[in-house]
């Protein structure tokens, strides 16, 4: 299956659904290209579950199509599910057999031939780190175990999209650092839409971004580019023999100076004209005893704080307009050297 | 795919101890009513042979076997079905299967199949039972064979009625009562009905059996129960697609 993936792995265009009066997700599209991790991010409730529920056919949406692969998941439905893997919220796992037994079952239900099955299986225990748990019942297993089963269930067939909804939930450090690792891998090969509320997963696993609010898409873009998003330029510094705030805020570029605490200043400057050296030289000549001198750093808690704020006082996007219009074109993926 | 799904059903069930000790239990009371039946027929085989036309062995002891098995199968199918559906959604494995290349029929008839299959290796000793009394008399083969394709048939009505059920809720423990209910009911439905020619007893699955418990092969039983079958297993379908459609 892996090897005529086509550019253009998901298309989900103007989704809507509702349960009862409530309408949970508001006209959204969604593309996803190959190769490419996408990071679905929202606060609980925010309808990221319900939309991954659609994309992989296990929930019908009211209107809007979705294309998986060129195939029409609605028309043809069973055509189109053998290309996505899906690992839900709670792991589908029939804890009463054997690791190996249910993805072998896993296998066949996604129609892997008989002869292809015991390869399919052991690429899959490798890649999850099962292959010391595999005669096990699964419900002896660990959480972190047990979740790495669901994720090997997830592309035991090598699907060309793999759909994981909060696939970290739960673990421990080591386990989640292991299995971002696994994700990062099968990007390689699929695409990988994974939901999560946590951000830092996103900064580290994924090319792209869309952030979901009260089921819309109300942000999308590369994850780098996403932590410059209102990025204030600036730094704290930390003077021992600090001089009057007036004499701060005189040093050419600063425009703004804020007193922290009785050592500690922020200083705020424009993107342009950094201002820090000249600040470095002015301490040194009038001894002000510089301790410390820290660049600011927007987190991207900070950052989604600003976005989900700023978009909920906006007014609505316009019907049918696409939220691909505030992604850059080329937006660079994953240039980022390691995290500070 | 069908008998995918239905391998893994006879798996999981195999797998629970409970299953084996049912199994076993359901083992020792058929053999216990049967050497019972078998004693009585014994007393009293010196009066019958003075009869003109005296009923056979078949008659006294297998068709009362079955019989019984038909009546401890409506109270046991339940226990078996209420896990099929609600259990999975329960435990959020329905996901597994609604996310799979497979349709609702495929799940659905695996389901049936898998729990039918396990239920015909319970019930499978039966024949065999009546088969042993073959060593030392002639047998009734049209009885017998009416016997166990009306015991099958009761038994695919069952499954297919828990299998409805199970697909209503999550709770398995409201499914297997539900299931009992209904079968119950249509049960009280026909013994409570005092006229002969009363339509309540067209209702009831046990009431189509007997014809096939006295040796008696009617189409239109045989219609009965495979629309019974087919009714319910249509009607779970359908509520697999709601699944996906209501959430």
């Amino acid at each position: 299956m892996s090897n005529a993936i086509p550019e253009i792995t998901l298309y989900a265009r103007n989704l809507t659904r509702r349960f009862g009066n409530q309408l949970i997700i508001h006209d959204l599209t969604l593309e996803l290209k190959r190769g490419e991790v996408l990071g679905l991010l929202g606060h609980n409730g925010a309808g990221k579950s319900t939309t991954l529920q659609m994309l992989t056919g296990c929930l019908l949406p009211d209107s809007g199509e979705i294309e998986i692969c060129g195939i029409n998941l609605k028309k043809n439905p069973q055509l189109a599910k053998a290309h996505i893997g899906y690992l839900p919220e709670t792991p589908p796992l029939y804890k009463e057999l054997s690791v190996d037994d249910y993805l072998t079952f896993a296998a066949y239900l996604r129609g892997i031939k008989k002869a292809e099955v015991d390869d399919a299986l052991n690429t899959a225990v490798k890649r999850c780190g099962l292959e010391s748990v595999r005669r096990k019942i699964i419900s002896t297993l660990s959480k972190g175990y047990q979740q790495r089963v669901g994720i090997a269930q997830a592309i035991i067939h090598s699907p060309a999209v793999i759909v994981l909804d909060e696939p970290t939930v739960g673990l421990d450090p080591a386990q989640i650092r292991d299995i971002r690792n696994l994700i990062r891998e099968l990007g390689n090969t699929s695409s990988v839409i994974l939901s999560t509320h946590l951000l830092h997963e996103v900064e580290s696993v994924c090319d792209r971004v869309e952030i979901m609010q009260q089921g819309r898409l109300i942000y999308s873009d590369s994850s780098l580019r996403m932590q410059h998003y209102g990025e204030v330029s600036g730094f704290i510094i930390s003077l021992q023999n600090p001089p009057p705030i007036s004499e701060l805020q005189a040093i050419p570029g600063v425009t703004r100076v804020e007193q922290v605490s009785a050592n500690d200043f922020r200083i705020l400057h424009e993107a342009v004209d950094n201002p820090g050296s000249r600040l470095l030289a002015i301490a040194a000549e009038n001894n002000w005893q510089l301790a410390q001198l820290t660049p600011l750093h927007t987190t991207l808690e900070e950052v989604f704080v600003k976005i989900t704020s700023d978009n909920a006082n906006l007014p609505k996007r316009p019907q049918g307009s696409s939220p691909k219009n505030i992604v850059a074109p080329n937006a660079p993926c994953f240039e980022r050297g390691p995290q500070p | 795919m069908i008998r995918l799904i239905a391998m893994r059903e006879l798996r999981s069930l195999f797998s629970m101890p409970s299953t084996w000790f049912v199994l076993a239990v359901l083992q020792f009371i058929f053999a216990w009513f049967f050497l019972a039946r078998l004693e009585a027929f014994l007393e009293i085989q010196p009066q019958l042979a003075q009869l003109a036309n005296p009923p056979g062995v078949t008659i006294t002891v297998a068709a009362p076997l079955f019989y019984t098995a038909a009546l401890l199968l409506m109270m046991l199918v339940p226990m078996f079905t209420m896990r099929l559906i609600a259990e999975e959604r329960r435990n959020q494995t329905l996901t597994l299967l609604l996310a799979a290349p497979l349709s609702g029929r495929h799940i659905v008839l695996g389901k049936f199949a898998g729990l039918l299959s396990f239920l015909l290796i319970m019930i499978i000793s039966l024949p065999l039972m009546a088969y042993s009394l073959a060593l030392g008399t002639h047998l009734d083969g049209g009885l017998l064979l009416a016997n166990c394709i009306g015991l099958i048939l009761l038994t695919a009505c069952y499954v297919a009625l828990g299998l409805y059920i199970s697909s209503l809720t999550t709770q398995p423990l409201i499914a297997a009562i539900g299931a009992l209910a209904v079968l119950v009911g249509l049960w009280l439905a026909d013994i409570g009905a005092p006229a002969a020619e009363s339509p309540w007893h067209q209702f009831s699955p046990l009431y189509h059996f007997q014809n096939f418990n006295a040796g008696l092969l009617d189409s239109s039983d045989a219609a009965y129960f495979v629309l019974f079958t087919a009714v319910f297993l249509l009607l779970t379908m359908k509520r697999l697609h709601n699944n996906r459609v209501y959430g």
